[in-house]
């Protein structure tokens, strides 16, 4: 069976590390926060201006001078820091973030992505993620494998304005785990139950296929 | 020095249509809202305004937005704005949007004597248009240059006297680049202190980069996402 949003953001969870800084981008890369790994300590960044972000406040608690970068009101941890605008995108061009987690409308089969802009319909702007998938070494798109309409999103090239190019080393969909390489999709998990054959259909650009594909644990 | 002045409309004396303005803030967060409430009330027109976000239609400088008085905006991100996106789909508003590290480095580098600077951010997409591409230790590279204004806006906790300022939490943002980035910069506070008061270690913005200082009179602080947990 497919994942849901909660399953992706599972399987990716999975990826986190001891001693990491991580930035979550909004939608389900912020469900991440939710399943760290027990026994690892990670401590996520907001580019708005606050490492050591914590859960939301409790009711009655909320601070209008305290928000993440999709504006919602959050906590701190102990340890945490605030800083200027220029001096978090130091941190992400300084590539002193470990791990950058973004969804996407597209993702292409050399790592290109797009998920700022679809012409003449939405134009929200791209906020921080240019300069988040331009410089992160460790960059994991959290996203649905295919669109609304049916359509991949797993692309030989993107149709949409790009975010960033050739720089998404893997994707966690609701299907798959897949690891970007040499010009293709490298299928490493599938979802509970689902077929390699099912993920091959829903996959637009060039998909590898090793030996058996294990299912993910989760 | 003292760089206190009475209040905000003596703040905001001297800015003129077509001027360029940088406003701090993200979202709604650590807006300057005092004064933009007086500039609605000045009704200058054809202002560029450079500041992370929009506001939303009814608050921060979405204000300014429906009273048509910004000819052109240079932000990274204006979700959450009907009246922006429809300014800006029917031609009346022209919108320059840019990477978010991009504006803020861009901000610093123009009150930092830095006139442009090299960064990935944005290479091989529609920002890269028209900019010189350059390529450092194998990666290629954007020429952005630095960004000034006529007057900038920034929004602190508390300041002193001397135009010293301290932001709260999230609330810094990009107040503390533009401050640096104004010909003329104008810092809103909710606490205004004699000098001496603030400990010089704790000092975000030093007084140098601020011209005028006054304590807001009214700071209604609006939460664009309010997020909570059951205890």
């Amino acid at each position: 069976m497919a994942l849901d949003k909660k399953g992706i953001a599972q399987r990716i969870a999975q990826e986190l590390r001891d001693g990491w800084y991580v930035n979550l981008g909004i939608g389900i890369p912020t469900l991440v926060a939710n399943y760290i790994p027990e026994g690892i300590e990670v401590e996520f960044q907001s580019e708005n201006g606050v490492l050591g972000m914590g859960p939301f406040p409790f009711e009655g608690e909320e601070d209008a001078d305290l928000i993440n970068a999709g504006k919602q009101t959050i906590t701190t941890m102990k340890g945490a820091s605030f800083f200027d605008s220029a001096t978090s995108f130091a941190m992400i061009r300084g590539q002193h973030v470990q791990l950058t987690v973004l969804g996407a409308m597209e993702v292409s089969e050399n790592g290109d992505i797009a998920n700022w802009k679809i012409p003449g319909k939405m134009v929200k702007g791209m906020g921080g993620a240019m300069d988040l998938v331009a410089s992160a070494d460790n960059i994991i798109v959290a996203m649905m494998h295919s669109n609304r309409a049916g359509v991949s999103k797993l692309l030989k090239n993107c149709s949409l304005p790009l975010t960033g190019v050739a720089c998404v080393k893997k994707v966690v969909t609701d299907l798959a785990v897949l690891e970007i390489k040499e010009g293709a999709f490298h299928l490493v998990e599938r979802a509970p139950g689902v077929s390699v054959e099912e993920i091959q259909s829903k996959t637009e650009g060039s998909l590898i296929v090793n030996g058996e594909v294990p299912e993910m644990s989760l | 020095m003292n760089k206190v002045i009475k209040n905000v409309t003596e703040a905001v004396q001297g800015i003129e249509d077509n001027m360029t303005l940088m406003l701090g803030g993200f979202g709604l967060c650590g807006i300057p809202e005092n004064s933009i409430a007086a500039l609605v009330k000045m009704n200058v027109t054809g202002l560029t305004c450079i500041s992370n976000n929009a506001g939303v239609d009814d608050f921060g400088l979405g204000l300014l937005l429906q009273n048509k008085q910004i000819k052109k905006m240079i932000s990274s991100y204006v979700g959450e704005n009907d009246e922006f996106e429809r300014q800006m789909l029917s031609g009346e508003l022209e919108v320059d949007l840019i990477p978010q590290g991009s504006l803020a480095e861009r901000c610093r580098a123009g009150g930092a004597g830095i006139p442009a600077f090299f960064t990935p951010a944005g290479y091989g997409t529609e920002v890269a248009e028209g900019k010189e591409v350059r390529v450092f230790n194998g990666k290629p590279h954007i020429l952005e240059s630095a960004l000034h204004a006529d007057f900038a806006i920034v929004k602190a906790w508390k300041g002193d006297t001397d135009g010293n300022l301290v932001f709260k939490a999230t609330a810094r943002n990009f107040n503390p680049m533009m401050a640096m980035a104004g010909k003329i910069t104008i810092a809103e506070v909710e606490e205004l202190l004699p000098a001496g008061e603030l400990n010089p270690n704790e000092i975000h913005t030093p007084g140098i980069f601020v011209q005028r200082i006054f304590k807001g009179e009214k700071f209604e602080k609006r939460i664009e996402q309010r997020t909570t947990r059951t205890k």
